[in-house]
């Protein structure tokens, strides 16, 4: 399969859109294109299956090489593995979902949704880009549409949010660059991934380079403590905004921090193993008990993705193939989760026009589809087997149980402990809004939801369904590229 | 411009300045040098003071005037120590009789800082601001885009061929002074209400930017500084027009009277904000490409600290040409600039501008057929 289409698609969507001529047209075209790339997903998903069931056991698949800059040697590379495809996958079920749950926007209707693909174009082409110098490029073309968003069809503090989202991520991609600027030199010129997967970088200068690029990645996935743009900038985004923020611009730098600082600097990543699970493990603790003090259903999903995040950072700081997996798992899951936390507090906040937990309750009667998905949406936060929550973090908990020293035991012990925290505030948070008698009674007049927030919410609950009931599929593809990486920290 | 009673001595005068930068660049000896800088430099001062009802523009005027003066005599200082050590003014055999002696390197410092002052590096950018605030926008969008251009092409000449022997020395004046300029235009950028002192500040930054990728002694240098330049030129030209556009038929130079802009002026707003995306380095505006060619350059000397601050610097200048994006898409304003009537050849020098700024970056044999002419 050509994966050009992949960002092919959404480049004529997005200029498509700018041609459209009114509001319906701008919705209906903005519909068709993600639905194309949602069945490109599923076809480039058949097409890696099919190849590696023939036996074809080469690291990545469909790979392209067209030259670029060549004076710099920067090439158009990409090719996918099996993480990257999960990825994509992922990206599209949220895209769709996403201007499914936008279909109400009114105000500059065109701008907002050109941003929103503009956005899923920069992850499309990270996902894919095997050049380090275009997956910066890529990463960095997804700041600005969500500094608009935010600030433009935002709510609350949405300027400062804005502006705290858009500088923090510039520093984390400022971080970024040095590091691979130093890969690029060290390589031989070569912003290649796989070709600099094959140098031998000198450990002294993997000490220096991991930590700009495991930090400069750690940002965009809120590595503690510069996780503080997540619960300004998701509360303040629009609904779709958030979804995409939390969803995948957050994978975007586990991704990174796992694919680029991790695999192309396995001494460095040992080297500072032990202090990526201390962060992670406050990250995931941190985030638990910080989310009980909230009282806005977007603070609070917002602090509990900081927590959940730290499940795939943990994941990748024990080092092993299982946590590795994990990781990838949690962020998968994670994505399509918490997209759709994002979109049911959207559709809530849209009738009741309050996000805030006191002022609700007994929203089960007015609105029945929407807190039945809200209800599934929360369990699969808490872990419940079946939904797919459970499947990433008990893959973590096991791979991490593989290390057998005091150290990283106790740290699996204080993450698993979050799990209780979460069960709280998951419970507490649904059962006031949803259960007991209608508080308010202007809220009996509440509608459910319509067919555009249906679809929406069939789609990502299908997503969560498919991780949680049947992993095996996610694991064949994140297996091999785990092992991958594994084989290069041991040093194989 | 269309309003000056005296176009005609203002172009003869535009043409001069621009008879001096093309022998300026094609010049192989210290004295013609020295001539055609300052032929393109004292015409520039006159047309600063064009704007004949406005005491700042005669006010910018005489502070270039003065400063350029200044700068000149510094620069003839520095070619007569050259002269009295080495016995020559031809560009070639300058450069192989220079050995480094004390006496040469004062005189290499003297020679610097003139050109420091007419690239407005820090701290010889004093001028800049307030010519660039008095200047006819004509003025200011020629002074900070072509003469800079011009200047740097000779600049960068001068040190890679000239002075190479010096090339330790030079190496770590650039630095610092690389630092010292983007780390001070971007501070004194945040601060401002003025667009056009908001510009001049931000282009004294971007200026410490190509002393980064100059600072690579390589064929990068030159090549990511040109394409830089060539960058830089569409970049800044846009938001010039655009600042113009709107000063030119309301009079308002304030950024806060950019707030709700894209309400009533699309595509002013837009190609503004092309303009200051590439400005500030975000893709997929060929400024992105720039900056980073600029950085890769100089991290070949793999100093990574010097990389890391301007970095750095990158997250700094995009504050502030946010806070202009934001004031034009994001506040409110009750009053906002009226929907202005564009002429199509304003449209269509902007369009030229805008399609500068997206296809140099993403058509890649530009930057490679300029690395083919070095």
């Amino acid at each position: 399969m050509n994966l050009l289409f992949l960002i092919g698609a959404p480049l004529l969507t997005a200029l498509a859109v700018l041609l459209a001529r009114s509001k319906q047209q701008v919705r209906w075209i903005s519909l068709a294109g993600p639905t194309v790339q949602l069945a490109m997903a599923f076809a480039l998903f058949y097409f890696f299956r099919r190849e590696k069931a023939a036996g074809n056991t080469s690291q990545v698949l469909f790979e392209q090489n067209h030259k670029l800059f060549e004076a710099l040697n920067i090439n158009f590379h990409f090719g996918v593995d099996g993480i990257a495809v999960a990825m994509i996958l992922l990206t599209s079920f949220v895209l769709i979902a996403g201007v499914l749950v936008s279909w109400n926007v009114e105000k500059m209707t065109k701008e907002f949704y050109f941003l929103l693909i503009l956005l899923a174009l920069g992850a499309y082409g990270f996902f894919i880009s095997l050049d380090l110098f275009i997956m910066f490029f890529f990463l960095e073309i997804s700041v600005i549409p969500k500094y608009l968003l935010i600030g433009i069809w935002g709510s609350g503090k949405k300027e400062y949010a804005a502006n705290k989202l858009a500088l923090m991520l510039m520093g984390g991609s400022a971080l970024i660059l040095v590091g691979i600027l130093g890969l690029y030199f060290l390589g031989g010129n070569s912003f290649d991934m796989l070709k600099l997967a094959k140098t031998n970088i000198p450990e002294n200068l993997q000490q220096i380079l991991f930590p700009l690029l495991f930090v400069g990645f750690g940002v965009f996935t809120a590595l503690f403590p510069l996780h503080t743009w997540v619960p300004d900038g998701h509360s303040s985004a629009p609904t779709a905004g958030s979804m995409f923020l939390a969803g995948i611009s957050m994978k975007l730098g586990g991704y990174g921090a796992l694919r680029v600082a991790t695999y192309l600097l396995p001494e460095g990543a040992k080297q500072y193993a032990d202090i990526i699970i201390i962060l992670s493990a406050i990250a995931i603790l941190y985030g638990a008990f910080a989310t009980m003090m909230q009282k806005d259903l977007k603070y609070i999903n917002a602090y509990s993705s900081v927590s959940h995040v730290g499940f795939s950072l943990l994941g990748i700081g024990m080092l092993t193939q299982t946590a590795f997996t994990g990781a990838l798992m949690q962020m998968v899951s994670h994505g399509v989760m918490t997209a759709l936390f994002f979109a049911v507090i959207g559709m809530i906040y849209d009738r009741t026009h309050t996000r805030m937990v006191a002022e609700m309750g007994g929203l089960m009667k007015v609105m029945p589809f929407i807190t039945t998905v809200f209800f599934i949406v929360g369990l699969c936060s808490l872990g419940l087997p079946g939904l797919s929550g459970f499947v990433a973090e008990m893959t973590v908990f096991v791979g991490s149980w593989e290390n057998a020293d005091a150290f990283h035991r106790i740290a699996t012990i204080a993450a698993a402990m979050s799990i209780v925290v979460t069960a709280v505030y998951i419970l507490r948070a649904i059962g006031r809004t949803a259960m007991g008698p209608i508080t308010n009674e202007s809220h009996l007049q509440l509608g459910d939801a319509r067919w555009n927030e249906k679809l929406a919410a069939i789609i990502l609950v299908a997503g969560i369904l498919a991780i949680g009931i049947a992993p095996g599929w996610l694991n064949d593809l994140l297996q091999p590229a785990a092992a991958e990486i594994m084989n290069r920290i041991a040093g194989k | 411009m269309k309003r000056t009673p005296h176009l005609p001595e203002f172009v003869t005068l535009m043409l001069a300045a621009m008879l001096g930068m093309d022998l300026m660049i094609s010049s192989a000896n210290m004295l013609i040098f020295y001539l055609s800088l300052e032929l393109a430099t004292i015409p520039v001062a006159a047309m600063a003071s064009f704007d004949l009802e406005k005491k700042t523009s005669s006010e910018g005027a005489m502070k270039m005037i003065l400063s350029s003066a200044f700068s000149s005599g510094i620069l003839l200082f520095g070619i007569s120590l050259l002269y009295g050590t080495t016995g020559t003014v031809n560009l070639p055999e300058l450069s192989q009789s220079l050995n480094g002696s004390p006496l040469q390197i004062m005189a290499f410092v003297f020679f610097f800082a003139a050109f420091a002052f007419k690239l407005s590096v820090v701290p010889f950018h004093l001028w800049t601001a307030d010519v660039y605030e008095g200047s006819p926008f004509a003025v200011t969008a020629f002074l900070s885009v072509i003469s800079k251009g011009a200047v740097a092409f000779i600049f960068i000449t001068m040190l890679y061929h000239v002075f190479q022997p010096m090339l330790h020395i030079w190496y770590m004046m650039l630095v610092i002074l690389a630092v010292l300029t983007m780390v001070t235009g971007n501070l004194f950028a945040l601060r401002q209400q003025n667009i056009k002192r908001f510009l001049a500040f931000s282009s004294i930054a971007q200026v410490g930017f190509i002393l980064v990728g100059i600072s690579s002694y390589g064929t990068m240098g030159v090549v990511s500084a040109t394409y830089f330049i060539l960058v830089y030129i569409f970049s800044n030209l846009a938001a010039f027009g655009v600042a113009s556009v709107i000063a030119e038929k309301t009079g308002k130079e304030k950024i806060d009277d950019y707030k709700g802009l894209y309400q009533t002026n699309p595509f002013l707003t837009w190609m503004m904000a092309l303009a200051l995306f590439s400005l500030a380095g975000i893709p997929p505006t060929a400024g992105f490409f720039g900056k980073l060619f600029l950085l890769t350059a100089g991290a070949s000397r793999a100093d990574y600290w010097f990389i890391l601050i301007a970095a750095l610097n990158m997250i700094i200048s995009l504050y502030y040409y946010l806070k202009v994006v934001r004031a034009m898409f994001m506040d409110k304003n009750e009053n906002p600039v009226e929907r202005l009537h564009t002429s199509n050849s304003v449209k269509l020098g902007l369009i030229i501008c805008g399609a500068g700024i997206v296809f140099t970056g993403l058509f890649s044999w530009i930057f490679d057929y300029i690395k083919s002419l070095s």
